[in-house]
């Protein structure tokens, strides 16, 4: 593939968007091979909706991290103090 | 903060309060968890706490090859599994939905309706509290091996390989559950912050 008719026609091997968004969590992952890397790289140098995918994809990551989780009430730690002693006795 | 290896030591030499630490530690993650095993806040805390008590029964035999935590949520599933009212009706149905819906493509596969640019832009258009809302009501929507999955990696952080060991799953059964999850996070976030549809 020349790189003149590169600039001129889709390239038979691109990938498209649609494939794109379906390996977005193996490119993540590190599973693609360095060929399917590449494409999916070479792609995203090329298109700026995909490349904006990605980063809201690595965005929701980012944001699911900070989802605080369940609060230990004081009834938890009150059975939980219990629970411990208990074993305890258990010798 | 006190590594787990040290409070693992002076709980071993029978401290109550490396207990405590310990609890405060892991117990809200542990029934986090536990809740996207069973239906109920009640049940969720008893398998938390049979949790704890198998935890304290096993300490001995804790090698520390895993990290306490991976070993807390392996033997959490485990139970979880044998008391799951969920997990006993909800046998695996694949998934196979798009990451993103068909219709937002042209034929060619390219993007007819393109993402709308929100992603620097998300916290100052909603508050940090009212995301954490969204993501959390998204994620109670997803499967449940999609939302274990995607509580394991992305809200507590564990591994690839953690996450496979505690739920016994192939690394490839993982990416796809992972994926599954996290595209349907994002459209959760994109149907709050941009203007795409679906
Ligand atoms: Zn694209």
């Amino acid at each position: 593939m020349s790189l003149f008719s590169g600039l001129l026609h889709r390239r038979p091997r691109d990938l498209p968007c649609q494939q794109v968004v379906e390996i977005v969590t193996d490119y993540l992952e590190g599973a693609l091979s360095a060929g399917e890397r590449r494409r999916f790289e070479h792609h995203l140098a090329v298109c700026e909706h995909c490349t904006e995918y990605l980063a809201q994809i690595r965005e929701t990551i980012r944001l699911t991290g900070r989802v605080t989780t369940e609060d230990l009430t004081p009834e938890m730690r009150t059975d939980l103090t219990d629970l411990y002693r208990r074993w305890r006795a258990e010798g | 903060m006190e590594a787990d290896t040290s409070l693992l030591r002076r709980l071993r030499g029978g401290d109550e309060q490396a207990f405590a630490d310990l609890v405060a530690r892991y117990n809200s993650s542990m029934l986090r968890l536990a809740l996207s095993f069973v239906s109920s806040r009640a049940v969720a805390e008893e398998v938390v706490q049979d949790t704890w008590l198998a935890m304290l029964r096993g300490l001995d035999r804790f090698e520390e090859r895993s990290s306490l935590r991976t070993w807390l949520f392996t033997i959490l599933v485990n139970r979880a599994r044998t008391t799951g009212v969920r997990e006993a009706r909800s046998v695996p149905v694949a998934d196979a939905g798009p990451a993103v819906d068909a219709s937002r493509f042209s034929p060619s596969g390219a993007w007819a309706v393109p993402p709308d640019h929100w992603v620097e832009e998300a916290e100052n258009r909603v508050d940090a509290a009212k995301l954490s809302e969204l993501l959390r009501g998204a994620m109670s929507l997803l499967p449940d091996r999609q939302r274990e999955v995607v509580l394991l990696r992305d809200v507590e952080g564990l591994t690839s390989s953690e996450v496979c060991h505690v739920l016994a799953i192939s690394e490839a059964n993982q990416r796809v559950l992972l994926h599954r999850g996290r595209s349907k996070l994002r459209q959760a976030l994109e149907s709050e912050l941009g203007g795409g549809q679906r």
